[in-house]
């Protein structure tokens, strides 16, 4: 099992200050977040991929991730999510197989469409086609991190002749390729059929969107011949906001949740806990929250949180990040032994 | 057993538009004349939860009780107060809010209720387009309530036929559809999609 934060890379005025922060500010906090991930002792850090503002997530994710990756030792590096449907699926094998050399395999990547209907016509995409292009995308994606010379044709690029993408994968084993969707099954198949990990956002939602998704891509992993459907490789998305003392953690957190760009001036942050997958609260309630998503995932591989937006100041931040390893070490003391035996030997 | 869900936007209580639904509700069943369940959704007190939802993309609690009620239903009775000539603003988002294809092919009776009859087309350019662009069919007669129907020769004259006209072609639609079982956005996907082979060969 896999602990982590991923971001989205937000430039939010916080609400409690007024102040905003620069693309600068944002971009220097986010590398100290992500050196911050690994100092507290969790085992991944994701960026999200944006292209407008408010925005300062990159645009192409492994100028990030590179960086990070000469500043830790242990991290693993991921995205959240690259967009498959507006990227050209050569860059990503080329860009992705540099940073998996770079960061000595210390990488892997989650696919996603995007849902901001601009991006599309911005590369020349129609965002109605966003599932075959996903489809098509990471077929060619998937071939070109396995074969040397691929003939290719298709609907959304221009044909190859015998193409190799350089550099190949580190020792040809290609990056590993989690696929993220909240709620098209199509996603869910394409991750099962090629036997690859299926990631639920699953904070924005309630749980039994994210159970139905699960549950199919797990039985379709099964079908697919990949093993069985617990052997499925599934990740989940968490949110927390941390204090010591619960009631403290409500009352920091509250102007922020009440402003907040994706929910804000919308459900009491009371509802909201309930109805969906946050924890605004001690360790000990975000250990107890966390713990209950196996009951409806089963048991899963990465869970990776947010705790980054909504114009959290980058000192906040950082304490949040050091109860978060609080929670991270108490949710390994639960797991089966048998799974702790694994990483062991591994 | 079918079952009619009346969707009823007044926002006073007594509210007249709830009195209107409630007697084409009656007049349905009555038009029906079988058992048949009524199933009251009113949207005031789903207010909070509906605002909620355009803002976080998801129904909670109540209001997606109330959504499955109305995406269940063997019909559907809509009615709303007048608002700036058009539905109430209330009104609009319970079915912006309802998913794609929850009212396909259902039957669906519009009525409306305001302070004078000089609103009454109100049926006719907002509630009739919204609901075929839902895909429901909807009864040739509109039920339009001005204040002044309710006294002297309204209820018990020229509205009451209105109300019988109009239950009768709704219970006859009823009556001539099959009862089905709806699958939701995610079933409809995954029926819709195929085995993986032929998404991948682009069909």
């Amino acid at each position: 099992m896999e602990y982590g934060i991923f971001t989205v890379g937000d430039i939010t005025t916080d609400p409690t200050t007024g102040r905003t922060p620069t693309e600068n500010d944002r971009i220097k906090a986010t590398v100290a977040i992500a050196l911050k991930a690994e100092e507290v002792g969790l085992d991944v850090f994701a960026t999200g991929e944006h292209h407008n503002p408010p925005f300062a997530a990159p645009a192409n994710p492994p100028v990030l991730l590179a960086h990070i990756a000469a500043l830790t030792q242990r991290i693993k590096l991921s995205t959240s999510t690259t967009l498959i449907t507006t990227n050209d699926p050569v860059r990503i094998a080329q860009d992705y197989a540099y940073l998996q050399h770079i960061a000595d395999g210390r990488m892997d990547l989650m696919l996603g469409r995007g849902n901001t209907g601009p991006v599309y016509p911005w590369f020349g995409k129609d965002i109605r086609e966003g599932i075959p292009l996903a489809i098509e995308n990471y077929a060619l994606l998937h071939r070109l991190w396995r074969e040397e010379n691929v003939d290719w044709e298709g609907r959304f690029r221009t044909p190859l002749q015998g193409f190799t993408s350089t550099p190949r994968p580190l020792d040809d084993k290609p990056p590993f390729v989690w696929h993220g969707s909240i709620r098209s099954p199509e996603i869910a198949e394409q991750a099962a059929y090629y036997g690859d990990g299926f990631f639920s956002n699953h904070i924005f939602w309630p749980a039994e969107h994210t159970a139905r998704m699960v549950a199919l891509y797990r039985a379709r992993f099964e079908h697919y011949g990949h093993g069985t459907a617990q052997d499925a490789v599934v990740g989940l998305g968490g949110q927390v906001y941390l204090a010591k003392n619960s009631q403290d953690a409500v009352n920091q957190f509250r102007p922020y949740f009440d402003r907040a760009p994706v929910y804000g001036h919308g459900p009491s942050l009371e509802d909201f806990t309930a109805q969906t997958p946050l924890t605004v609260g001690s360790v000990a309630q975000a250990v107890e929250k966390t713990l209950g998503f196996k009951e409806y995932a089963g048991d899963y591989d990465r869970q990776l949180f947010l705790v980054d937006h909504a114009g959290l100041p980058l000192d906040a931040v950082l304490r949040q990040l050091d109860l978060l390893g609080e929670v991270v070490a108490e949710l390994r003391q639960h797991e089966a032994p048998a799974r702790v035996e694994e990483e062991v030997s591994a | 057993m079918r079952t009619v869900a009346v969707v009823t936007a007044g926002l006073s209580d007594p509210s007249s538009t709830r009195l209107l639904a409630d007697l084409l509700s009656t007049a349905t069943v009555a038009a029906l004349g079988q058992d048949a369940r009524v199933e009251v959704v009113e949207l005031r007190p789903l207010a909070h939860a509906l605002t909620d939802h355009l803002l976080t993309g998801f129904a909670t609690g109540d209001l997606a009780a109330a959504l499955q009620t109305v995406t269940d239903a063997d019909a559907v009775i809509a009615v709303t107060p007048v608002f700036s000539a058009s539905y109430s603003g209330l009104f609009k988002t319970f079915f912006d809010v309802l998913e794609t294809g929850a009212l396909d092919g259902t039957p669906v009776l519009v009525a409306a209720t305001a302070g004078t009859a000089r609103h009454s087309l109100v049926l006719e350019h907002a509630l009739r387009p919204l609901f075929s662009y839902l895909h429901a069919v909807v009864v040739p007669t509109g039920v339009f309530a001005a204040s002044a129907d309710w006294g002297a020769g309204g209820a018990g004259g020229e509205l009451r036929r209105r109300i019988d006209r109009a239950a009768g072609e709704l219970a006859a639609l009823v009556a001539g559809s099959r009862q089905t079982v709806r699958l939701d956005q995610f079933d409809r996907d995954l029926a819709a999609m195929g085995d993986f082979e032929s998404l991948l060969n682009g069909q």
